[in-house]
């Protein structure tokens, strides 16, 4: 149950090596992440759990680079991580498109920051937003759209510089709870027939069991890592059931209270100090 | 799924229910009579600055008439060896006015973005900015009138009296834009230079034209009192000279057209806001 089951036989797309955190201020020092290791397979959707406050945003920014560990080691690919990574395209808590732009170009911004050929990409973001249902709102402003097709641009936004690692940062927590589900359907399929590798960061042990193939569950802070649990569902044509599907399987429980008992675990814990 | 916010076709007048009929009616009286009440306050202020000196209530000399504006703007029309046309003071002042706050838009904005740049400079210079800003800059026309001359004491004023305030508003409009939105472009590979284009600069229009409402104001306000001290020709001339040779009708239509500039360039402000905005 609680192996490591992202280092296999390939070598891991994403890996972080007794990575620590301390942020420092005039009041005194933080401890955010403690000793942390962890490897990501190419290819693989990996869920980041545990309780607020826990650190788990913070790791996908080291992740994507925008800043450096005190301890440890980050590595993208088998190199160690400076500073922005093209094969990373990160995804925030909600979707920040700048309202001065329409929805291609908000497509379009990470291929204009990194200097990316704009015709290609152009046509690129045209054929994901269309694929994403999107293709008549190209030149409409994001306020003209509605949560659900905001956040699908911000994910077109994402994929449209090709990155090979996909980071989730609680993609879903501005939504209402219907658009939520239907959104994690679409995107968990986007991202599986890219075979994208992702990280995707919650609290919702839900989400994180129906999208993921393994959750990581991180303990307060300073945050470190507490378990690991590969999920497994089995679908009758032997693929990989839908978010959706998945959360109507019977192992759905099971799998949610292990993990639900996973995080109690922590709260009690930090009754104790 | 979620499709985009629908527009209900509130003015259709199919089916219009009579509740919603008496409802349109009320809404429309109700703005009827704030134009009316408007346009009433302004008909009672001219009355009242016509008949109060005619009645010998306050005294004409000091006054003047509504009446005798007009007569005054046509007679002062006419340029003579003596005297510049009336249009021609009016657009020494717009001009001076203009170029005030362009400057004053443009310094102050280049000012804000090295402050946004280098924050160990904003975290020097601010103590000095804020009292820059509160210092009464008028006090310092009879020095700029000694250092810069008769022209250029007028458009230093000018521009010293809305720089502070656009180097306050356009930086803290800067620090507002939502860090979130940074932190995207971020995660691109964003450099500095490319934030302030791509998110700060693009992110601060509103703050852009806020400012451009306050200083179209001020630089008028310090194009006026410089030509106070310091002109031959333009409006705040006119009014200074007017009132040392007691000549209120000289000086209350040079008020008046300065009060239309004023509404003009505030006009013309609000029709930039909406053209900008409409991409909003």
């Amino acid at each position: 149950m609680a192996a490591a089951a992202g280092i296999g036989t390939t070598s891991p797309m994403v890996e972080l090596r007794d990575v620590g955190l301390r942020y420092f201020s005039r009041e005194g020092e933080t401890e955010a992440l403690r000793s942390i290791s962890l490897a990501v397979a190419p290819g693989e959707f990996v869920a980041i759990i545990g309780p607020s406050g826990c650190g788990k945003s913070t790791l996908l920014s080291l992740i994507s680079g925008l800043f450096a560990p005190t301890e440890g080691a980050v590595l993208v690919d088998g190199r160690p991580v400076v500073g922005p990574n093209r094969k990373v395209g990160y995804m925030l808590q909600q979707d920040y498109l700048f309202e001065w732009r329409t929805i291609l170009e908000n497509t379009l911004i990470g291929a204009e920051i990194q200097g990316v050929p704009l015709a290609k990409a152009r046509e690129r973001a045209t054929q994901l937003l269309t694929r994403y249902g999107l293709g008549q709102f190209l030149h409409h402003l994001p306020r003209q759209l509605s949560g659900g097709m905001r956040q699908r641009a911000a994910l077109a936004r994402t994929l449209c510089t090709e990155p090979d690692i996909v980071l989730l940062d609680e993609p879903f927590s501005a939504l209402d709870s219907q658009t939520r589900l239907a959104l994690a359907d679409e995107i968990t399929e986007i991202l599986r027939r890219e075979a994208k590798t992702v990280v995707l960061v919650t609290h919702d042990i839900g989400e994180a069991v129906s999208m993921a193939e393994r959750v990581i569950v991180m303990s307060r802070r300073p945050g470190q890592v507490k378990s690991n649990h590969a999920i497994r569902f089995a679908a009758r044509d032997g693929g990989r059931l839908t978010p959706f599907a998945a959360r109507n399987a019977p192992q759905f429980n099971d799998y949610f209270r292990i993990l639900w008992q996973e995080l109690d675990v922590h709260v009690e814990a930090n009754v104790e100090h | 799924m979620s499709k985009p916010m629908s527009n209900i076709d509130v003015a259709g007048t199919m089916g219009m229910s009579p509740r919603y009929r008496n409802w349109l009616r009320r809404e429309r009286r109700g703005r009827l009579t704030v134009r009316g009440a408007q346009v009433a306050i302004l008909a009672v202020f001219l009355v009242l600055w016509e008949v109060l000196p005619r009645e010998q209530i306050v005294n004409p000399l000091f006054t003047s008439y509504p009446s005798a504006i007009w007569p005054t703007f046509l007679d002062m029309l006419k340029a003579t060896p003596q005297q510049a046309s009336i249009l021609t003071h009016t657009w020494s002042t717009v001009l001076a006015t203009v170029i005030g706050f362009t400057a004053a838009m443009v310094i102050g904005s280049a000012i804000a973005a090295a402050l946004w740049w280098w924050n160990a400079l904003y975290k020097v210079l601010d103590p000095y900015l804020v009292v820059a800003n509160a210092m009464p800059k008028t006090a310092f026309v009879p020095i700029f009138y000694i250092w810069l001359g008769a022209t250029l004491s007028i458009y230093g004023m000018s521009l010293a009296i809305s720089l502070f305030i656009t180097v306050l508003m356009i930086y803290s409009g800067f620090q507002g834009v939502d860090p979130n939105k940074i932190k995207l472009a971020q995660t691109f590979g964003a450099s500095k230079a490319q934030i302030l284009t791509k998110v700060v600069l693009p992110g601060s229009v509103p703050t852009f034209i806020a400012a451009l409402k306050v200083n179209a104001g001020l630089s008028l306000v310090g194009v006026i009192v410089g030509e106070f001290q310091s002109a031959n020709l333009g409006l705040g001339y006119l009014i200074q000279y007017g009132s040392q040779i007691f000549k209120m009708n000289i000086v209350m239509t040079a008020v008046t057209i300065l009060a239309i500039v004023s509404s003009l360039m505030y006009l013309a402000i609000s029709w930039l806001e909406s053209a900008v905005m409409r991409r909003r």
